[in-house]
């Protein structure tokens, strides 16, 4: 398995470490709930080292951008994030991912199973073009701050603490932090909550990590992947290999809002996407509420007048929302909002009601 | 090293000789994989007949939902009804509050049978 730059941290902090996509990661230090609660109301730190993370370089690079992902990038300024789908010739998704316009590159942070596979799909589409794909995954070391104390925790280690507290929503800086310089500083997240993502050379990754720590005293802790996946499904952020896969669209999926089919922008899968968008899609990611204790996992059937309708794609308890969720794929005709559902968990048939995704949205 | 007042399964469930029944609950190494508990499903009825590996409950975490089997053959005399609301003092004392369901067994061998302490920490340490 392979370790992050921070694996040291996690053993020395006593972090429960499984296998994630081929690397060994921190799933939680104490409790995952307690840890949700944290970022909720306070602040988590994350190690996201296991990420890929690229650069597309060279002239054509916009260009070739634009061929790879679905999202606008000639529309991209620099410091601007988008999130974007990666797509197939038939329109399903290869991945999901961000996107930072840079001064002379494009840079992508993609998911931690897919990265071998994104990059040898981005370098078989840069052929054509003046770009090259440069994989930064090995040297960069990539850590989060989530929660709404993210912000004053992090200007304690940020020289810019003006530029960092007029940081918008999905944009980047370069800032010094810890001594480091240049280091890029995103206000991203995978929580829901407001955040920063910090990468930086790898080298210096335990060395950050503890400064960190300590200068957030209380208010600061590790926490795991496994809080991070209760908090994406509690503010509807889809998660690969769940709510988004080859066999899923980003028109079923909801993503229509990062799928451009400008007149200049001709990304891999776009004619099949055009099709699903003048027929409309068949079917619709919906959120659940079931009733009772038990968590709804992916998988677990989905039905509605004694017929299977649907599947599950993600459940968890909320610790936020006090209750159990789930979304899942069912008819677009079922989408509407009101009908009900029964969900197969394990043989017994629990009643799931429709509620608007994204379940939690924080107060801004 | 873990109570050695009992007895184990390699699937992380515990036995122990109460009179002529046995209490069966399951090990601190399973509430640990399994992580934030947040409810527990018991299957078994008071006076049911159960095979050894039968499903006695289901056991749900934050990450994940598993399997509770009867370590042996028996009939079940209780179950420990308010653990089905409340999971809480199975995750926090899984040897001494966490017992699941007693069972009279069927045959009285079928307990030494089952893994001592020394053989459960060896299954735990793979």
């Amino acid at each position: 398995m392979k370790q992050t730059p921070f694996h040291a941290c996690h053993v020395r902090a006593g972090g429960r470490l499984v296998d994630f996509a081929g690397w060994h990661m921190p799933v939680q230090y104490a409790s995952i709930l307690e840890e949700a609660r944290r970022v909720r109301t306070g602040c988590g730190l994350y190690d996201l080292s296991h990420m890929g993370r690229v650069r597309i370089e060279g002239k054509d690079r916009i260009a070739a951008a634009d061929r790879i992902f679905t999202n606008h990038i000639a529309k991209l300024k620099v410091g601007d994030i988008r999130y974007s789908l990666i797509c197939n010739e038939q329109g399903t998704v290869i991945d999901d991912v961000l996107v930072y316009g840079e001064t002379d590159a494009v840079f992508v942070v993609v998911n931690a199973s897919n990265t071998d596979r994104d990059l040898a799909h981005m370098r078989e589409l840069v052929k054509g073009f003046d770009a090259r794909v440069v994989d930064l995954t090995e040297e960069l070391a990539m850590c989060a701050l989530q929660g709404p104390l993210s912000e004053k925790l992090l200007a304690r280690s940020v020289v810019e603490k003006e530029a960092l507290s007029s940081l918008g929503y999905y944009k980047l800086m370069r800032g010094t932090v810890l001594g480091m310089k240049d280091v890029r500083i995103s206000r991203t997240g995978y929580t829901g909550e407001d955040g920063f993502e910090l990468y930086f050379p790898r080298q210096e990754a335990e060395r950050v990590w503890d400064a960190l720590l300590a200068s957030g005293g209380s208010d600061l802790a590790p926490c795991g992947l496994g809080s991070r996946d209760t908090l994406r499904l509690e503010a509807g952020m889809p998660l690969y290999g769940h709510e988004l896969s080859e066999e899923i669209n980003p028109l079923e999926a909801g993503l229509d809002w990062a799928v451009k089919f400008a007149a200049d922008k001709p990304f891999v899968g776009r004619a099949a996407l055009e099709r699903v968008k003048a027929a409309g899609p068949q079917r619709k990611l919906v959120g659940l509420i079931a009733e009772g204790k038990r968590i709804p996992r992916q998988g677990y059937a989905v039905r509605h007048g004694g017929a299977d309708v649907g599947f599950v794609c993600s459940g968890t308890f909320s610790p936020t929302l006090d209750a159990n969720l789930a979304t899942a794929y069912v008819p677009t005709a079922l989408a509407d909002g009101q009908t009900t559902f029964e969900i197969d968990l394990r043989g017994t048939a629990i009643a799931a009601r429709q509620t608007p995704l994204p379940f939690y949205k924080r107060q801004s | 090293m873990r109570p050695n007042d009992r007895r184990y399964r390699e699937s992380h469930e515990w036995a122990q000789k109460q009179g002529d029944v046995l209490a069966v609950g399951i090990t601190d190494h399973a509430v640990e994989q399994l992580g934030d508990l947040t409810f527990l499903d018991i299957k078994a009825k008071v006076g049911q007949k159960v095979k050894a590996g039968d499903l006695i409950a289901e056991i749900e975490s934050v990450k994940t939902v598993a399997d509770i089997y009867a370590p042996m053959d028996g009939e079940i005399t209780a179950v420990n009804a308010p653990l089905g609301q409340d999971v809480e003092p199975l995750g926090q004392s899984p040897f001494e509050k966490g017992w699941i369901v007693k069972l009279r067994p069927a045959s009285a061998g079928a307990y030494d049978a089952l893994l001592d302490a020394a053989a459960y920490e060896k299954v735990v340490a793979h």
